[in-house]
């Protein structure tokens, strides 16, 4: 696959185009329709939770929220390839990979919405917390990944930035150790465009992310992210690829971010509506259920129950965090150490004493 | 007992470690074949193999952040930073997650990780290779940090540190790795993080240091003894968490006060101590409290270190001056 897809000359890997049509059987993974049907079904559920959450942060019932709007392909098509054994290293944009490895949707609004037990992710399997400093968590897949080496254990480790992640030192750190150690790194950026505001043809003169494997002497490929099958197609290829022992693996994903950054971010402000539209008909989800339809295997009158079915999930599990009891003094110190100084005890008592003060203050 | 300086003690505690522990690892820039270029790990690669001590590329950030991924998949990785002055590049790593995964993930992920890097002045070194950042560590939640002065203390403490399930900045004061030798047993003991030690007894004066700094307030000590000055002087080791209780006792007992160290004054470990005295020992002062710490100035270059690093005669004036007051 890789020396199919030559990043030097722009190659890009496609199973289907944005007609729903097969231009790659080759590469056709091999997957039952159910799952495909079913790849559809996560789609839909990833995105309904999303705009949920937007809508609540819009209703003030909720913090700042990233939506994963358009992105949802390449989320699924990695939860859908990750066994328990291995994994995720992610940012902070792949909502529907964290509900994959076991990840509730509850701990996730938990988390946005400014609770901490949201990334206790005790449940999922070899899931890190959220990461929030730009392509920092790439150097911990690489540390896992050794670990993994080192014991001989057969599990590869799936992580994650963006195009704006590419410009952090960490990311060629990252790259380079992962090269150098062979250890079975998959890294997954997702090109959604903008780092921020910033287009990626600003940030770089590279003609491509994936381009960028090759000084470090890994495979690199270029994929569409909105094509869901050649995301999974790819990562599994990636899966095997590195679990023989090659070493890391480097995939670009071009995608759109259809949303904005975070929901405090404005897109108007640096993007034209002609663009957001230019990338419609490339979407993720229309893709997929064109190429379903056409096989007579999705039913939109079907599509309509299961969204109103998801809504009231989505609902389901948001109900649980507005519910969820306060938040503790304690919670502030609890979980700072293993072995906590006596400092920090004092400090909380210190404050359990105003708490607990008699007379009034005001 | 066997007669060890620093280098051959933490030497000696990172192999028993490795012996005693699959899970250990010895990391860092030059820290494989060559041992390291203070010669620390010396004998480590070839004893325990190039899986668990190794060279990296020369990339704090990853160095720390690879380390972060090891510890939460299981490692206890003891990683190298050639010199504090370049752990600079890793300092996202260490405040941004190392310091921060356990409270983050509520506990499901710990960070066992040992941050070892020489620090401090005295040795004629290039620009960047004799600052004293401890403060900037000791200022993030999260972390411990530990710096030993004695070969027997250095030992006990990175036992201890590689033994913790929380992350420890091991800072190592350069200048004394071969200065001072003691006698230090061959077997494995520990001495527990945020514990200070009274090295000298003393009745009219406290004066807390750490590092190499312990050793020129010894030599004070010497000459406040010979002008009939009892100081009692205490080799602070830990960084964070303070000992606080030990501090309390001697200076309620003393009621002067002098901390002792190398970093620029402003915002640093001897600002700390004052407060933590004047929290302690208010009603028991007889003069205030003082630091004696580095100008706010950047580190000088080995032809002007002198002015910078306190002599035993610098600390030995602040004393009579405090005695005085």
């Amino acid at each position: 696959m890789f020396k199919e897809f030559d990043p030097l000359k722009s190659d890009q890997f496609q199973i289907i185009n944005k007609d729903g049509k097969v231009i790659n059987k080759k590469w056709f993974p091999d997957i039952s329709d159910e799952d495909i049907s079913e790849s559809l079904k996560k789609m839909l559920f990833a995105r309904t939770a999303d705009l949920q959450a937007v809508s609540y942060q819009r209703q003030g019932r909720m913090h700042t929220y990233p939506p994963n709007l358009g992105q949802e392909a390449i989320s699924v098509a990695a939860g859908m390839v990750m066994k328990d054994e291995d994994w995720l290293v992610g940012a902070y944009r792949e909502l529907a990979a964290w509900l994959a490895k076991g990840v509730t949707l509850e701990e996730v609004f938990l988390y946005w919405n400014g609770h901490e037990d949201g990334s206790k992710r005790s449940k999922a399997k070899n899931t890190l917390p959220i990461s929030v400093p730009i392509s920092s968590q790439l150097l911990h897949a690489v540390g896992i990944a050794y670990t993994l080496k080192l014991k001989k254990e057969k599990a590869a480790v799936f992580t994650f930035c963006g195009d704006g992640g590419t410009s952090q030192g960490d990311f060629h750190e990252a790259l380079n150790f992962a090269a150098v150690w062979k250890v079975p790194v998959i890294f997954i950026v997702q090109n959604n465009g903008y780092a921020i505001s910033y287009p990626v043809k600003k940030q770089t003169v590279s003609r491509n992310i994936a381009i960028k494997s090759i000084a470090y002497g890994l495979p690199g490929i270029q994929i569409d992210g909105n094509d869901i099958l050649a995301a999974y197609s790819a990562f599994n290829y990636s899966r095997e690829y590195v679990l023989k022992g090659e070493g890391p693996v480097l995939i670009e994903a071009v995608t759109y971010r259809a949303g904005a950054h975070t929901t405090s971010d404005d897109p108007g402000r640096y993007r034209t509506k002609e663009e957001e539209e230019s990338w419609k008909d490339k979407d993720p989800v229309l893709r997929i259920k064109k190429y379903l339809d056409g096989k007579g295997l999705w039913n939109s009158k079907e599509e309509e129950k299961l969204l109103k079915q998801y809504k009231d999930l989505v609902d389901a599990e948001f109900k649980k965090v507005e519910e969820y009891e306060p938040y503790k003094l304690e919670y502030c110190f609890d979980h700072m150490y293993a072995d906590p100084p006596e400092d920090l005890k004092k400090q909380k008592i210190e404050y359990e004493k105003f708490l607990n003060r008699s007379g009034d203050l005001t | 007992m066997k007669v060890m300086n620093m280098v051959q003690s933490i030497n000696q505690a990172l192999d028993l470690k490795l012996k005693d522990d699959p899970d250990v690892l010895v990391f860092g820039e030059d820290a494989g074949v060559e041992g390291g270029v203070f010669r620390l790990t010396e004998g480590l690669l070839e004893k325990y193999g190039n899986e668990r001590v190794f060279d990296t590329p020369l990339a704090e950030s990853a160095i720390a952040g690879a380390a972060l991924g090891m510890a939460v998949s299981g490692m206890r990785p003891v990683v190298e930073m050639q010199f504090a002055g370049f752990v600079y590049p890793a300092f996202n790593q260490i405040l941004s997650h190392i310091a921060r995964m356990r409270n983050r993930s509520r506990g499901t992920f710990t960070v066992p990780v040992v941050i070892r890097m020489p620090y401090g002045g005295g040795i004629k070194a290039l620009e960047h290779h004799s600052e004293s950042p401890e403060a900037f560590f000791a200022h993030i939640p999260g972390l411990k940090v530990v710096i030993p002065s004695t070969p027997y203390d250095a030992k006990g403490l990175i036992i201890s540190a590689i033994e913790s399930d929380d992350p420890v900045i091991f800072m190592e004061p350069k200048r004394i790795y071969r200065a001072i030798k003691q006698e230090v047993p061959e077997e494995k003991f520990s001495i527990e993080i945020g514990k200070g030690s009274i090295v000298n007894e003393g009745e009219d004066i406290t004066i807390v240091a750490y590092g190499a700094m312990v050793r020129e307030a010894q030599r004070a000590v010497v000459l406040a003894k010979k002008k009939g000055i009892s100081v009692e002087l205490i080799d602070l080791r830990t960084i964070y968490p303070v000992d606080r209780d030990l501090i309390g006792n001697s200076v309620r007992k003393t009621g002067r006060f002098l901390a002792v160290t190398e970093a620029p004054a402003t915002a640093g470990m001897a600002s700390e101590l004052v407060t933590i005295v004047m929290e302690e020992a208010f009603l028991n002062m007889e003069a205030p409290p003082v630091r004696l710490a580095g100008f706010d100035t950047i580190m000088p270059l080995p032809k002007g270190e002198h002015f910078y690093l306190h002599s035993a005669e610098r600390i030995f004036y602040e004393i009579e001056k405090l005695i005085s007051y």
